[in-house]
Protein backbone atom coordinates (compact mmCIF):
# COMPACT_ATOMS: atom_id res chain seq x y z
CA UNK A 1 0.00 0.00 0.00
CA UNK A 2 2.47 2.60 1.30
CA UNK A 3 5.04 1.36 -1.64
CA UNK A 4 2.24 2.12 -4.00
CA UNK A 5 1.39 5.72 -3.18
CA UNK A 6 5.41 6.18 -3.43
CA UNK A 7 5.34 4.62 -7.09
CA UNK A 8 2.34 6.96 -7.84
CA UNK A 9 4.65 9.91 -6.10
CA UNK A 10 7.22 9.23 -8.11
CA UNK A 11 5.68 9.47 -11.31
CA UNK A 12 4.16 12.59 -10.88
CA UNK A 13 6.86 14.44 -10.02
CA UNK A 14 9.11 12.95 -13.15
CA UNK A 15 6.43 13.67 -14.93
CA UNK A 16 6.35 16.87 -13.69
CA UNK A 17 9.75 17.70 -13.93
CA UNK A 18 10.02 17.04 -17.16
CA UNK A 19 7.42 19.11 -18.00
CA UNK A 20 9.05 21.75 -16.68
CA UNK A 21 12.41 20.97 -18.41
CA UNK A 22 10.45 20.54 -21.91
CA UNK A 23 9.24 24.09 -21.10
CA UNK A 24 12.32 26.03 -20.07
CA UNK A 25 13.67 24.95 -22.89
CA UNK A 26 11.21 25.89 -25.40
CA UNK A 27 11.58 28.85 -23.44
CA UNK A 28 15.75 29.07 -24.33
CA UNK A 29 14.29 28.39 -27.88
CA UNK A 30 12.05 31.51 -28.17
CA UNK A 31 13.04 34.09 -26.07
CA UNK A 32 14.27 37.20 -27.38
CA UNK A 33 17.73 37.49 -26.04
CA UNK A 34 20.45 36.33 -23.78
CA UNK A 35 19.31 38.00 -20.28
CA UNK A 36 15.82 36.62 -20.91
CA UNK A 37 17.02 32.96 -22.24
CA UNK A 38 19.08 32.94 -18.68
CA UNK A 39 15.38 33.36 -16.96
CA UNK A 40 13.92 30.19 -18.50
CA UNK A 41 17.15 27.90 -18.37
CA UNK A 42 17.28 28.84 -14.44
CA UNK A 43 13.67 27.55 -14.37
CA UNK A 44 14.96 24.08 -16.32
CA UNK A 45 18.06 24.19 -13.42
CA UNK A 46 15.88 24.41 -10.13
CA UNK A 47 12.07 23.14 -10.85
CA UNK A 48 13.24 20.22 -13.98
CA UNK A 49 15.90 18.96 -12.14
CA UNK A 50 14.69 19.16 -8.53
CA UNK A 51 11.86 17.61 -9.30
CA UNK A 52 13.44 14.83 -11.57
CA UNK A 53 16.14 14.17 -8.93
CA UNK A 54 12.88 14.12 -6.16
CA UNK A 55 11.27 11.14 -8.05
CA UNK A 56 14.24 9.25 -8.35
CA UNK A 57 14.89 9.61 -5.03
CA UNK A 58 10.90 8.15 -4.18
CA UNK A 59 11.55 5.75 -6.19
CA UNK A 60 14.83 4.17 -4.65
CA UNK A 61 12.84 4.55 -1.08
CA UNK A 62 10.32 2.32 -2.64
CA UNK A 63 13.23 0.23 -4.00
CA UNK A 64 14.06 0.01 -0.23
CA UNK A 65 10.73 -1.24 0.55
CA UNK A 66 11.17 -4.05 -1.44
CA UNK A 67 14.15 -5.33 0.17
CA UNK A 68 16.98 -3.48 -2.26
CA UNK A 69 20.35 -2.94 -0.41
CA UNK A 70 22.70 -0.15 -0.14
CA UNK A 71 19.66 2.17 -0.57
CA UNK A 72 21.08 5.00 0.81
CA UNK A 73 24.11 5.63 -0.57
CA UNK A 74 22.02 6.37 -3.96
CA UNK A 75 20.16 8.92 -1.86
CA UNK A 76 23.39 10.51 -0.54
CA UNK A 77 24.29 11.00 -4.23
CA UNK A 78 21.43 12.36 -5.23
CA UNK A 79 21.23 14.66 -2.67
CA UNK A 80 24.55 15.59 -3.31
CA UNK A 81 23.77 15.95 -7.13
CA UNK A 82 21.08 18.63 -6.81
CA UNK A 83 23.09 20.45 -3.86
CA UNK A 84 25.94 20.57 -6.36
CA UNK A 85 23.03 22.06 -9.40
CA UNK A 86 22.08 24.20 -6.24
CA UNK A 87 25.00 26.12 -6.26
CA UNK A 88 26.43 25.75 -9.72
CA UNK A 89 23.41 27.18 -11.82
CA UNK A 90 23.21 30.22 -9.97
CA UNK A 91 26.80 31.04 -9.98
CA UNK A 92 26.71 29.96 -14.07
CA UNK A 93 24.01 31.87 -14.60
CA UNK A 94 25.19 35.34 -12.93
CA UNK A 95 28.57 34.64 -14.89
CA UNK A 96 27.05 34.74 -17.94
CA UNK A 97 24.97 38.02 -17.75
CA UNK A 98 28.19 39.27 -16.53
CA UNK A 99 29.88 38.13 -19.18
CA UNK A 100 27.28 39.40 -21.98
CA UNK A 101 26.93 42.99 -20.28
CA UNK A 102 30.76 43.07 -20.61
CA UNK A 103 30.86 41.80 -24.13
CA UNK A 104 28.52 44.35 -25.14
CA UNK A 105 25.08 42.49 -25.40
CA UNK A 106 22.44 45.53 -25.09
CA UNK A 107 19.43 43.97 -22.94
CA UNK A 108 15.96 43.20 -25.57
CA UNK A 109 13.65 45.89 -25.04
CA UNK A 110 9.66 46.99 -26.05
CA UNK A 111 9.94 50.33 -26.00
CA UNK A 112 13.15 50.25 -28.90
CA UNK A 113 10.23 48.49 -31.22
CA UNK A 114 12.66 45.56 -31.27
CA UNK A 115 10.90 42.22 -32.34
CA UNK A 116 10.93 39.07 -30.14
CA UNK B 1 8.97 5.31 -15.78
CA UNK B 2 12.58 6.10 -16.62
CA UNK B 3 11.73 5.51 -20.35
CA UNK B 4 9.52 8.60 -20.21
CA UNK B 5 12.28 10.57 -18.38
CA UNK B 6 15.01 9.38 -20.69
CA UNK B 7 12.78 10.15 -23.84
CA UNK B 8 11.73 13.62 -22.50
CA UNK B 9 15.23 14.58 -21.26
CA UNK B 10 16.31 13.57 -25.28
CA UNK B 11 13.87 15.70 -26.58
CA UNK B 12 14.99 18.52 -24.36
CA UNK B 13 18.35 18.06 -25.04
CA UNK B 14 17.59 17.98 -28.65
CA UNK B 15 16.25 21.46 -28.21
CA UNK B 16 18.67 23.14 -26.46
CA UNK B 17 21.00 22.35 -29.31
CA UNK B 18 19.00 23.69 -32.16
CA UNK B 19 19.54 26.70 -29.66
CA UNK B 20 23.22 26.31 -29.79
CA UNK B 21 23.49 26.03 -33.47
CA UNK B 22 21.26 29.36 -34.23
CA UNK B 23 22.21 31.19 -31.25
CA UNK B 24 23.12 34.66 -32.82
CA UNK B 25 25.77 35.73 -30.13
CA UNK B 26 27.81 33.38 -28.80
CA UNK B 27 26.66 33.53 -24.98
CA UNK B 28 23.40 32.21 -26.18
CA UNK B 29 26.02 29.39 -27.47
CA UNK B 30 27.06 29.00 -23.84
CA UNK B 31 23.94 29.26 -22.32
CA UNK B 32 22.31 26.41 -24.26
CA UNK B 33 25.76 24.22 -23.99
CA UNK B 34 25.38 24.74 -20.31
CA UNK B 35 21.81 23.89 -20.28
CA UNK B 36 22.60 20.84 -22.18
CA UNK B 37 24.95 19.86 -19.67
CA UNK B 38 22.74 20.22 -16.88
CA UNK B 39 20.25 18.04 -18.71
CA UNK B 40 23.08 15.40 -19.74
CA UNK B 41 23.85 15.29 -15.63
CA UNK B 42 19.94 13.97 -15.42
CA UNK B 43 20.39 11.98 -18.94
CA UNK B 44 23.05 9.60 -16.90
CA UNK B 45 21.54 9.48 -13.83
CA UNK B 46 18.47 8.51 -15.55
CA UNK B 47 19.76 5.64 -17.89
CA UNK B 48 21.44 4.20 -14.38
CA UNK B 49 17.97 3.65 -12.61
CA UNK B 50 16.72 2.71 -16.04
CA UNK B 51 19.03 -0.27 -16.68
CA UNK B 52 19.08 -0.73 -12.87
CA UNK B 53 23.00 0.48 -11.87
CA UNK B 54 22.43 3.19 -9.91
CA UNK B 55 26.17 3.31 -9.69
CA UNK B 56 26.01 5.68 -12.79
CA UNK B 57 25.30 8.84 -10.19
CA UNK B 58 28.93 8.59 -9.91
CA UNK B 59 29.59 10.14 -13.27
CA UNK B 60 26.85 12.14 -12.99
CA UNK B 61 28.24 13.42 -10.02
CA UNK B 62 31.30 14.17 -11.81
CA UNK B 63 30.21 15.66 -14.99
CA UNK B 64 28.03 18.09 -12.98
CA UNK B 65 31.62 19.51 -11.65
CA UNK B 66 33.06 19.35 -15.21
CA UNK B 67 30.00 21.25 -16.87
CA UNK B 68 30.19 23.95 -14.47
CA UNK B 69 33.85 24.14 -14.39
CA UNK B 70 33.76 24.65 -17.99
CA UNK B 71 31.31 27.18 -18.32
CA UNK B 72 33.44 29.48 -15.64
CA UNK B 73 36.05 28.87 -17.83
CA UNK B 74 34.71 29.61 -21.25
CA UNK B 75 32.79 32.82 -19.63
CA UNK B 76 35.96 34.04 -18.35
CA UNK B 77 37.96 33.38 -21.48
CA UNK B 78 35.57 35.43 -23.28
CA UNK B 79 34.56 38.78 -20.85
CA UNK B 80 38.44 39.02 -20.37
CA UNK B 81 40.60 37.43 -22.80
CA UNK B 82 42.54 35.62 -21.17
CA UNK B 83 41.94 32.56 -18.04
CA UNK B 84 44.44 34.71 -15.90
CA UNK B 85 43.00 38.03 -15.28
CA UNK B 86 40.64 40.05 -13.16
CA UNK B 87 39.23 43.15 -14.63
CA UNK B 88 41.10 44.71 -11.64
CA UNK B 89 44.18 43.57 -12.99
CA UNK B 90 43.28 43.70 -16.71
CA UNK B 91 42.64 47.36 -15.94
CA UNK B 92 46.33 48.14 -14.79
CA UNK B 93 47.26 46.48 -17.39
CA UNK B 94 45.59 48.84 -19.44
Amino acid sequence: MMAAVLDVMAWASIVAGLFFMLVGTIGVLRMPDVYTRLHAAGMTDTMGAGLLLFGMALHTITGMMNGQGHWWTVLVRLAFIYGFLLFTSPIATHALARAGLAGGVEPWSNEKGDQP
Amino acid sequence: MFVVATAGILVAMALALVRALLGPTVYDRVLAVNTFGTKTVLLIASVGFLTGRPEFLDLALVYALMNFIGTIAVLKFFEFGDLGLTRHVAREVE
